[in-house]
């Protein structure tokens, strides 16, 4: 997969099994290929070579239209549309589905309550009168809203500020919880992908650098690249001192 | 006032047909404006050419297109009809060109992602998104249109143009006016209205 102008493949070789009901995050600095590899599971992007299998099936064979239908989609820039209400934008997929009114309602209520927004009170309110963690709140309402198998979410809290960041992934830890649904996570952030995935990829140059338990690309770096990525983080600082403060009391 | 006081009954059925005629230019104007703005939107190598031959229609003088197209239709309205909505097209393919253009990416990108088919993309999120620069570039080309309707009095189409060069030829300065007064007042009435509009689309758009 070669975008026009660049010179090399945004994504090229890579190989991926995504554990179903699991978190699996791809991790790698801007321009690694790691949101043009999930865009190709919904088909936003076509690869020019290779497959994207789901559930054994070659999503090449999938309409695009209905396979965006049953795949969750959260993207940075949230992306609500602004002419709608929030309980129009997290009812987009339902209304799309036809689902009976009565059923869009409760879920819209319901998945408010999930992301822990009151529904009486934002239910009529517009995407302008939220907060950006607010609207990003709704973004992910809006992706799992028709229960979809697979949820993409493309550096969903990179654009707010810290704490706003933290209470977002607090909240993405409930829902992983709740949900069981298989999710690919694209993030920048070290510490984003240590705090959420279950499993992670690192990407660097449009390869896959090491894969694996977030513990063990810890505890075994495969590359040079990997290692230097992760001793930047602070959660690779904790887990170190954690792991020295272990050994040394096993020893006394 | 003697003038107008006494022809207010034929003053008003001009007007009526001067807004008849610029409706319908209006009309022909969208439905050839809308895929050509639509189309330049998308592909900037078939925007540029559009563009450029909307402009060449725009700077040749109104009348003598007026000319040109009652030598090949004749008198009547139709030929003024045709050269508004020749007219309008510079203002509304530019405007619906960048109306859409200016919609945001990430809208563009979710709605795509949601998964609505390009048909729900255009007229659910694209078109509602787009409504308040619509408007201004429609109430941009019906006030130009107003203002050229006028014409319609040389070539027999009616409207508020027939009581203004009925005036110049007489030299009666108040039938002239009885024919430019209520044109303007039609142009600044639809000016504010439509100004209006366009605030209340935007406040709903956001």
């Amino acid at each position: 997969m070669r975008y026009p102008g660049a010179d090399r493949d945004a994504v090229s070789n890579v190989s991926l099994q995504i554990e179903p009901g699991a978190v699996t995050v791809l991790l790698g600095p801007s321009g690694c290929g790691k949101s043009t590899l999930l865009r190709t599971v919904n088909r936003l992007v076509i690869p020019a070579s290779g497959r994207v299998l789901l559930d054994e099936v070659d999503n090449a064979g999938i309409d695009p239209v209905e396979l965006r239908r049953g795949t969750g989609y959260v993207i940075q820039a949230v992306g609500l549309f602004s002419h709608m209400t929030v309980a129009q934008n997290i009812a987009v997929v339902p209304s799309l589905l036809k689902w009976p009114r009565a059923r869009i309602d409760a879920r819209v209520d319901e998945l408010l309550g999930l992301v822990g927004l009151d529904p009486a009170r934002y239910r009529g309110r517009f995407p302008r009168e939220l907060s950006g963690g607010e609207q990003q709140r709704v973004g992910v309402a809006r992706a799992i809203a028709a229960e979809p198998a697979v949820l993409l979410m493309d550096e969903p809290f990179g654009a707010v500020d810290a704490i706003v960041r933290a209470n977002l992934q607090q909240q993405m830890i409930h829902i992983k919880q709740r949900l069981r649904t298989t999710v690919l996570f694209v993030t920048h952030d070290v510490d984003e992908a240590l705090i959420l995935a279950d499993r992670i990829v690192v990407m660097h140059a449009g390869k896959v650098e090491q894969q694996g338990a977030p513990v063990d690309i810890l505890r075994e770096p495969a590359t040079p690249y990997v290692a230097r990525l992760f001793a930047l983080s602070d959660q690779t600082r904790r887990y170190d001192e954690l792991r020295a403060a272990l050994s040394s009391t096993e020893l006394s | 006032m003697t003038y107008i006081m006494g022809h207010l009954g034929e003053i008003g059925d001009l007007t009526l047909q001067h807004m008849g005629l610029v409706a319908a230019g209006l009309f022909l104007a969208m439905v050839i404006a809308l895929p050509l703005g639509v189309l330049a939107a998308r592909n900037s190598h078939i925007g540029a050419p559009i563009f450029a031959l909307t402009g060449v229609l725009y700077v040749i003088p109104s009348l003598a297109l007026l000319a040109v197209a009652v030598r090949y239709i004749g008198l009547g309205w139709a030929p003024v009809i045709l050269v508004l909505a020749a007219y309008a097209q510079f203002i509304l393919v530019r405007n619906i060109a960048t109306a859409l253009t200016s919609v945001s990416p990430a809208q563009i990108d979710a709605a795509r992602g949601l998964g609505m088919t390009a048909r729900q993309q255009f007229f659910r999120v694209e078109i509602p998104l787009a409504t308040p620069v619509l408007i201004s570039g429609l109430r941009l080309a019906t006030v130009a249109l107003i203002a050229i309707a006028t014409l319609g009095g040389y070539v027999g189409a009616g409207g508020l143009g027939d009581e203004i060069f009925l005036g110049l030829q007489r030299k009666y300065i108040e039938q002239t006016l009885a024919g430019s007064i209520p044109a303007a007042l039609l142009a600044i009435i639809l000016d504010a209205l439509l100004r209006l509009a366009e605030r209340s689309s935007r406040a709903r758009v956001g």
